[in-house]
């Protein structure tokens, strides 16, 4: 950053930060109790967004995220480039495991220390919005000059909450599949083509199970996620409705899709009581001739010694090109005391990494910002590119608060069907009816 | 002489003795305890500017097996009971063995005094990440062990009863050692010439046990089961560390349900409802417990 200009604070900033600390000594002063509707607090984050770079005295800046896989120290790298080119903005990362860090975090921004910046997924938005965790950032994106246009149209509306945006999106991760070539070798399948229907998959696994190979290992612990949700996407279902009211869990398009996974394994696709990871672990020592699994794993399976494979679209299991998808953003935290400073460092550091997200292409991520991905750097990235290929398809969460609250019943309810424990429409039933409540009750909590 | 003629202090000295403790106990014990049962009747959540009054409805609401939070708070309830059914044996009896051995006289007596209490000074985060490398299925000492000597791999943390076992096997490790010194101090208060004499009618060492040493501690044994209950009704470090909770949820206690209900889910009105229900089990046990081990009068 050159630019000599002293950072500008407007008028409007001022009035903001003004704001904030009155919120903040308000919040202490009445124990909270203040009525409903977004209390002082819920100032907006302004100022010039960034853009302009940082010339202020040295700052230390606090960023916390969840990556505590292989991603985490990809992302290290990235701040570490970001501080060679910011000598005065020192960032030092935290990473807590993700349910733990929502754990944390609202008590952070309660007791008036939120780190500057947090990154969280598109999901975590709307929850951390209404609880007044992290601020709307209308006024840094505007400074920025960031449009929708810039941006896939999926994970850009994503990051709105009631009309506010509270997120710059840095990645995209939709659900792909991996495919062993050893294995299609094998059992004599064409390694180069990997199947783009269910026929083509079936067709596939049909080979395997005539040279009796195990070709798709399905858990009943993990086939939940987004190997079972990708598919009721694509069978036209959902999982949360648009507006917060209802699961889709017991819905046709689930039961088709869980009932199509068990029955993988009743007819000896997949072995019974596979583990957790058992697709992984079955992929990757070339025991199975697919995975599908999000980008995360490009890496992983660049690692593993003597995998032989290829990632490609999501076949279309259902009738839609649909498919799983998360998004990382950058969030700020809400400060009860917020030094202009930093605030500035830390549009500075967001602004930053959006650009330069070409590098978070090492984690296996597909950048969100339009020009990364047109880049000639990200074109090097041959098997993200291949997750890039499903931007349109992607399917993200509904902006509803509390979203999550209904996955333990979902999870819960899958493994009862796949082993058989419960009839398949029985259990499901059971896990929408308890899924259905929880979002009745977050509808009442977070005030529609 | 009257009791005025012999206070040589002033009225106040006697609660300004005591201050220093009911302050800490107002402000970090019955406060609390009061402010929970406030927000137990709200739907409440720290971040929220509403909190709404919902009344009894949380309690209901555990008491209703349609509800949501009804099997979280039932099974945690289930598996604390059971950790406490399997625990609290051990943890009383092998630490009053350990301590009558400790009584005895030997060279190096107060080494292996200082031994036996040392795990109990480790935080849980310690002793958790030892003892999931021990029982690890894969890596793990213990199962080195038993391939060593030819006998199969045991999935300690994946299976049950395994993983109550390893929880249970933890638990005595770690904690064997406030309990002994407890018995051991309860040991040295018994008069020896109550042996002696025991000795001098023909009792045997059984018998010794039996009818001089196990009614001395009477006070000592309603002390330890007592705290011991309430410790391991506590339980949450353990399986949080070792086992998340598994497999499945059945090592999932009622402390664990608390905290996912309060601090994940951040409900935290329901979180100190199950509180108040946990702590009310708790209280009755205690009293069943007291009434039960209370010196009976010969009548």
């Amino acid at each position: 950053m050159t630019t000599s200009d002293p950072v500008r604070f407007g008028r409007r900033a001022l009035l903001g930060a003004a704001a904030a600390v009155g919120g903040g000594l308000a919040l202490s002063a009445c124990g909270g109790s203040h009525g409903p509707g977004p209390g002082p607090g819920q100032a907006t984050a302004t100022g010039k967004g960034g853009a302009e770079g940082y010339d202020g005295p040295p700052v230390e800046l606090k960023y916390w995220n969840g990556l505590t896989g292989g991603d985490g120290p990809v992302m290290k790298k990235l701040a570490a480039k970001f501080m060679d080119a910011h000598p005065k903005i020192k960032v030092t990362t935290t990473s807590i495991a993700w349910a733990d860090l929502f754990q944390k975090l609202p008590a952070a921004v309660q007791s008036g220390r939120a780190p500057d910046i947090c990154l969280m997924h598109t999901a975590d938005i709307a929850t951390n919005a209404a609880r007044q965790v992290v601020q709307p950032i209308d006024d840094v994106v505007k400074g920025l000059g960031l449009a929708a246009a810039d941006y896939a149209d999926l994970v850009w509306k994503a990051t709105f909450y009631k009309d506010k945006q509270y997120a710059i999106p840095l990645d995209i991760h939709p659900a792909g599949l991996y495919y062993n070539k050893k294995v299609l070798t094998q059992v004599g399948a064409d390694p180069t083509k990997p199947p783009t229907t269910k026929d083509e998959f079936m067709a596939v696994l049909d080979k395997c199970k005539s040279k009796g190979v195990k070709g798709y290992w399905v858990s009943a612990l993990s086939i939940g996620g987004l190997v079972a949700q990708s598919m009721i996407f694509q069978n036209g279902g959902y999982m949360i409705s648009e507006d917060g009211t209802k699961t889709g869990f017991a819905d046709q398009p689930a039961i088709d899709a869980i009932t199509y996974f068990k029955s993988l394994i009743d007819d000896g696709y997949s072995p019974k009581n596979a583990a957790g990871d058992g697709d992984w672990v079955s992929f990757s020592n070339s025991k199975a001739a697919f995975m599908i699994s999000g980008p995360w794993m490009v890496t992983p399976c660049k690692e593993a010694k003597g995998l032989d494979w290829g990632c490609a679209p999501i076949p279309v299991l259902g009738s839609q090109q649909q498919t799983w998808a998360g998004s990382h953003c950058f969030t700020l935290p809400r400060q009860t005391n917020q030094d202009k400073n930093k605030a500035t460092a830390a549009r500075v550091f967001v602004n930053w990494m959006s650009q330069n997200s070409v590098g978070w292409a090492e984690a296996g991520m597909v950048p969100a910002r339009r020009s990364v991905r047109e880049s000639p750097e990200f074109a090097q990235y041959a098997e993200v590119k291949q997750f890039e290929k499903m931007i349109e398809w992607a399917h993200f969460p509904p902006n509803v608060p509390g979203s999550g609250d209904t996955d333990p019943e979902w999870s819960k309810a899958v493994s009862l069907a796949v082993t058989g424990k419960k009839p398949i429409a029985q259990a499901l039933q059971g896990a929408a009816q308890k899924g259905d409540q929880i979002l009745t009750a977050n509808k009442k909590k977070y005030g529609g | 002489m009257s009791r005025t003629a012999l206070r040589h202090h002033h009225p106040v000295t006697p609660y300004l003795f005591v201050a220093p403790y009911v302050v800490l106990l107002v402000t970090f014990l019955v406060g609390p305890a009061v402010f929970g049962i406030w927000m137990s009747l709200h739907n409440w959540d720290f971040m929220l500017p509403g909190k709404p009054w919902v009344g009894l409805q949380n309690y209901r609401d555990l008491l209703d097996s349609g509800s949501v939070i009804f099997h979280p708070f039932w099974n945690g309830m289930k598996n604390t009971f059971v950790f406490v059914l399997i625990s609290v044996p051990f943890l009383v009896v092998i630490p009053l063995l350990l301590s009558l051995l400790l009584n005895q006289k030997f060279a190096g007596r107060t080494f292996f005094r200082a031994v036996v209490f040392t795990p109990f000074v480790l935080g849980v985060a310690v002793v958790g990440l030892l003892f999931g490398y021990l029982f690890d299925p894969a890596v793990g000492l213990i199962n080195g062990i038993l391939n060593g000597v030819g006998l199969p791999k045991v999935d300690w943390l994946t299976t049950q009863p395994q993983a109550w076992i390893t929880i249970v096997i933890m638990t005595i490790w770690w904690t064997i050692g406030f309990n002994a010194v407890i018995f051991l101090a309860g040991l040295q208060g018994l008069p020896g010439e109550l042996y002696e004499a025991a000795e001098l009618d023909g009792a045997g060492r059984w018998a010794r046990f039996r009818f001089v040493t196990v009614p001395g501690l009477r006070n000592v044994f309603l002390f330890v089961v007592t705290t011991t209950i309430l410790a391991s009704a506590n339980l949450f470090g353990q399986p949080y560390i070792l086992t998340k909770g598994g497999p499945g949820d059945s090592t999932t206690t009622a402390i664990m349900a608390m905290t996912n209900e309060g601090l994940r889910g951040f409900r935290m009105g329901t979180a100190a409802a199950m509180s108040y229900m946990l702590a009310l089990a708790l209280a009755i046990i205690s009293i069943a417990n007291f009434l039960i081990m209370r010196e009976r009068k010969p009548s």
